[in-house]
């Protein structure tokens, strides 16, 4: 019994956390405004939606990677598809859950699109680099 | 546990902890965050430890237990230490550092009273089970504070991005480690439990060295972002 109340208990701070921790990844990139290359490349006009996402984090596969995006990536990506779960779950019981989920998916792909920006801003460097040798 | 996955694990731990203190070093941050590298290092040298007494005595020798609940002891008071060096970063500013430290020592004291009042009943298990009842209760009172740190985080506002991600990695790690030892108890059967308290204990210096090597020092974000469900 006890053991199941911190199961429980746990599961429920361990979410809390997660969700936080990943809103402290997707914050950090609130500041950064999405570049134009980015915006050519995936039709994002103004600001992105959560439906954008799954299109930006293709593109970035298309071109050599930084190491140090890998790993947020993949945080944040765990984190739209908990999200997607949570809309398929909760949106029909409680509907503010969709509003939610909504808003931070296109928290997930407006960082997705910035680390695309800084990938096509590096892919750009090592071309230059190139072309000088 | 098989040791082939068990050594992977410890190959991966290792790995993590080295990769945390050489990215606190190359960043200039080592002394900022020396009680977290202090942890991280005493942990390495703990697994180090460990692995010589397990290979000269085995398993079930006398040598590894009281190895492994002395060295587990030292590194739950390092982590203490750790949360609180954290605790007084974030209370710096209202100039309550020197209050910080003085309930952490009263703390620390008083847990360590409390674990000899419940073990000192019978002096022949004093030695064995203090250094494991010390342990678990200072992590209990790690957890509490950890909670109560991401509280003070969320009212006092605290926008420095590597305080904030490093308490919320100790939130997760310590979220995650309780529900690891509760699953353990409910379903001791299945051996994808046993895997889970070594998987975790990579996890923490993987986060860290993230944040580290992610942002700066002067790096900040809006902490109203942060809560789960916003008010």
């Amino acid at each position: 019994m006890m053991a199941a109340f911190i199961l429980a208990f746990s599961l429920l701070t361990l979410l809390m956390f997660f969700v936080s921790y990943c809103r402290s990844l997707t914050a950090s990139s609130l500041h950064t405004s999405i570049t134009e290359d980015v915006r050519d490349v995936t039709g994002i006009q103004v600001r992105a939606a959560g439906r954008d996402y799954a299109r930006v984090v293709q593109i970035p596969e298309l071109c050599p990677d930084r190491p140090e995006d890998r790993s947020s990536l993949q945080i944040v990506g765990a984190y739209y598809s908990f999200l997607n779960l949570l809309d398929q779950g909760f949106a029909k019981i409680f509907p503010a859950v969709r509003a939610w989920a909504e808003e931070e998916r296109a928290g997930c792909a407006h960082f997705a699109a910035v680390a695309l920006g800084r990938r096509i801003a590096l892919n750009r460097e090592m071309l230059a680099q190139q072309i000088e040798l | 546990m098989p040791s082939g996955i068990a050594l992977v694990i410890w190959i991966v731990g290792m790995g993590a902890g080295v990769c945390f203190v050489t990215c606190s070093v190359i960043r200039t941050s080592f002394l900022r965050y020396f009680f977290l590298n202090l942890y991280i290092i005493l942990s390495l040298f703990s697994d180090l430890l460990r692995q010589f007494v397990l290979r000269f005595y085995g398993l079930e020798s006398a040598q590894y237990t009281y190895a492994y609940y002395y060295t587990d002891c030292l590194l739950t008071v390092a982590l203490f230490v750790a949360v609180i060096s954290l605790a007084s970063r974030i209370f710096a500013e209202l100039n309550m550092t020197r209050h910080v430290r003085l309930v952490a020592v009263l703390l620390l004291l008083g847990t360590v009273g409390f674990s000899y009042a419940v073990v000192a009943q019978s002096a022949h298990r004093l030695v064995t089970v203090f250094a494991f009842e010390l342990s678990q209760n200072l992590y209990f009172v790690g957890l509490v504070l950890t909670y109560l740190l991401w509280g003070a985080i969320l009212k006092l506002q605290e926008s420095r991005t590597r305080v904030v991600q490093m308490v919320l990695s100790l939130g997760l790690y310590f979220s995650a480690y309780a529900g690891s030892f509760a699953l353990a108890n409910l379903a001791p059967k299945y051996v994808i439990v046993q895997y889970l308290g070594p998987i975790l204990g990579c996890f923490l210096p993987i986060s860290w060295a993230l944040t580290i090597m992610r942002h700066s020092e002067d790096s900040r974000l809006t902490t109203a972002r942060l809560v789960a469900v916003p008010r």
